[in-house]
């Protein structure tokens, strides 16, 4: 199997490091690998990257560079925003926060009910919306910190955190926002913006795995999660991972040149695959908000099948990487608990299918997997003993 | 994703005996939609009524849960119904090279299909004397709730597959796998069959319920373990319920949200909510179902 045989449709996961983003780290790797706190020149060179980093960081999400705190990934952001909004907030002893956010917030959260905490997760409804008049009558004076996710990993859903930045500001309660999906996809203006903190990872955007942001609204009180050294400002311990951050911002400069073709081109063959699945597969289900969703996601339920059955198939079909948030593939017994928080019904929860595009994907690749995945849905279906006529 | 050897991949990919059999004598099914993999198998005999002369399957489920059922119907082709009945789960993965520990419910399933379809058949037959093995009494309590596993299952996945620890009957019968809230039974069950009994008298007498309650303590009591455990347990999965009357030791539930449509739902009222309630309020207690 040849890499380039391989049609990768599985961006939310994690996407291919771009080639330039690449060249940008190597030097780092190789000639330049001083510690960006020591004195000397060769130091300096790697504390200036870092600066320029800084700043094509907050430029993409339309923030100040001293609002950019550089972590080792999305999960450490959450952490390190719920952690503290906690401690900063003395007294409150409660946390707002959803019912399909991603593991990095929500097994927090379930840690810290058993530590005491009071935790409200904000239900969905059957499309993954949540409700306002929930939050606003959940989100009191006892709020801590509101954290809900921009988009959703496995539906693409877009949440309105504006909206509940509000709200919780009027408790006097701090808002998170794990946007981990959102950066590079859609525009991001955090200027003009309420949000208090907001997690971004390097993995999503074509940089490497193992780089985080957390960024913090000036004047947010905030204490570090990592203890140690004076590194970002003394806001995260830990010698800076140079390379990747010189990646990351490499990758958010390409994000932002490319930010409209994700609402053009990529959400163009988003929609081309959900047209072309949805006229020639047997009982197909879009999965989430049809309204408020991510350009470059598409959350297909094919009903009274199983998941990983459908992508082991593709896969050897024509080398197509999706995922499944089927019991099978979360090395667990039990199906995506998103799906579930939404009420989906148990004859389409098993078949979830979720691809998810880049800018590297190609209408050929969407031509390929309209082609493969419809005989593969029919002879499964001929397989199960469900869903007979 | 799994690493499948190239037997589970060629028997996923490429599945023989596929479909139904209109006069089948034994059809026999096992596992639901809700629970992510199911099996129906229809098994037809030479004019002997000894031998099996074809075997088809359908199986919605994951790779190797394809992968086994169809390996089953490959073993069974041609025997005859004693030597089929002799066929453990362990001799699936054995047929199919390995599966991996966390899919061998999967082989499990599919021994069980076989065992579901012969007494089928002895039941529409019993002058065949079909080899089956029926259920102990009393061993037909579910003690998964989650995936509808009864201790007669588990026991029968721990003596074929010697485990030994609650993990490895999760891997075998799934039983477990879900809110996890069955594990210290399955412990039990462990211990039982493999000869660690453990005092457990201290444990259990603080569970229990206090002996004499008013009617008002009472209806406090059902109250407050409906609102503190038994409706957090079900909104965790998508559903609710309501408690609509208490009348004597009668205490009359709706169900609502998801479970108001699911086929288990009677099992998690007689068997969990039920049991809640007696564990934490009176063994008199009886839940009945109002619509």
């Amino acid at each position: 199997m040849n890499e380039q045989d391989i049609i990768y449709v599985d961006n939310n996961a994690t996407t291919a490091i771009a080639p330039e983003v690449f060249a940008a780290m190597e030097p780092f790797l190789t000639t330049w690998y001083g510690n960006p706190s020591s004195p000397h020149p060769f130091g300096s060179r790697c504390a200036k990257v870092m600066v320029q980093s800084r700043k094509a960081v907050a430029d993409l999400i339309g923030a100040e560079p001293e609002e950019i705190i550089f972590t080792s990934c999305g999960t450490e952001s959450d952490n390190a925003a719920i952690m503290s909004a906690l401690e900063t907030q003395k007294g409150r002893r409660k946390i707002v926060t959803c019912a399909v956010e991603h593991p990095a917030v929500l097994s927090t959260c379930h840690f810290l009910q058993k530590q005491g905490i009071h935790v409200d997760f904000l239900a969905v409804d059957h499309q993954g919306r949540i409700n306002l008049d929930e939050a606003r009558a959940v989100i009191d004076d006892d709020t801590a910190l509101v954290t809900v996710m921009w988009a959703n990993n496995e539906i693409g859903n877009l949440y309105p955190v504006e909206e509940l930045a509000a709200i919780a500001h009027e408790h006097g309660a701090l808002f998170h926002t794990d946007a981990v999906q959102a950066v590079g996809k859609i525009p991001i203006n955090l200027r003009q913006s309420q949000i208090d903190f907001l997690s971004l990872s390097g993995h999503k955007l074509h940089a490497p795995k193992g780089v985080g942001v957390l960024y913090r609204r000036r004047f947010t009180p905030f204490l570090p999660y990592l203890i140690g050294g004076h590194q970002e400002h003394g806001q995260r311990a830990g010698t800076e991972n140079v390379a990747s951050i010189a990646a990351l911002g490499k990758a958010a400069e390409l994000a932002m040149n490319h930010l409209r073709d994700e609402q053009s081109t990529v959400k163009a063959l988003r929609d081309r695959l959900e047209q072309g699945l949805l006229a020639s597969c047997m009982d197909p289900v879009v999965n989430g908000d049809p309204e408020h969703r991510l350009p470059n996601t598409s959350s297909i339920c094919f009903k009274y099948i199983e998941g990983e059955a459908i992508l082991l198939r593709m896969y050897q079909a024509a080398h197509i990487c999706a995922s499944s948030g089927s019991a099978c593939t979360s090395g667990s017994l039990e199906p995506s608990h998103v799906l579930r928080a939404m009420g989906l019904d148990y004859q389409s929860l098993h078949g979830s299918i979720r691809f998810s595009f880049s800018r590297y994907n190609t209408q050929d690749e969407v031509d390929t997997i309209i082609r493969v995945v419809p005989p593969i849905i029919s002879a499964l279906r001929d397989l199960s003993p469900f869903g007979r006529k | 994703m799994w690493d499948y050897t190239e037997k589970v991949m060629d028997y996923f990919l490429h599945p023989r005996n596929i479909g139904e059999i209109a006069d089948a004598e034994g059809i026999g099914e096992v596992g639901n939609i809700v629970c992510g993999d199911a099996m129906k198998l229809y098994v037809k005999l030479a004019d002997d009524k000894k031998t099996i002369a074809d075997v088809k399957f359908q199986t919605f489920g994951c790779a190797s849960a394809i992968a086994s059922s169809s390996a089953l119907t490959e073993m069974l082709k041609g025997k005859s119904l004693a030597d089929a009945a002799k066929l453990t789960n362990q001799d699936i993965a054995d047929f199919l090279g390995e599966l991996p520990e966390e899919k061998m419910h999967c082989s499990v399933m599919g021994m069980e299909a076989f065992q579901a379809a012969l007494i089928d058949m002895h039941k529409k037959h019993p002058e065949w004397n079909v080899p089956v093995v029926i259920e102990e009494e009393g061993v037909n309590r579910i003690v998964c709730q989650c995936f509808s596993v009864t201790e007669a299952r588990i026991r029968e996945a721990i003596k074929t597959n010697h485990l030994t620890t609650v993990e490895q009957v999760t891997h075998y019968t799934k039983a477990g796998g879900g809110c996890g809230g069955c594990k210290p039974d399955i412990q039990e069950i462990l211990d039982d069959i493999n000869g660690n009994k453990k005092n457990s008298s201290n444990d259990s007498a603080a569970a229990r319920p206090p002996s004499q309650l008013t009617n008002l303590q009472k209806i406090a009591l059902i109250q407050s373990t409906f609102d503190d455990i038994i409706r957090p347990g079900l909104k965790a999965d998508g559903g609710d319920a309501e408690l609509v009357d208490i009348d004597g030791n009668n205490v009359m539930v709706k169900l609502a949200g998801r479970c108001a449509s699911c086929p288990s739902a009677i099992q998690t009222l007689k068997h969990w909510v039920e049991a809640k309630l007696r564990e934490k309020v009176s063994g008199a207690l009886n839940v009945v179902e109002v619509k």
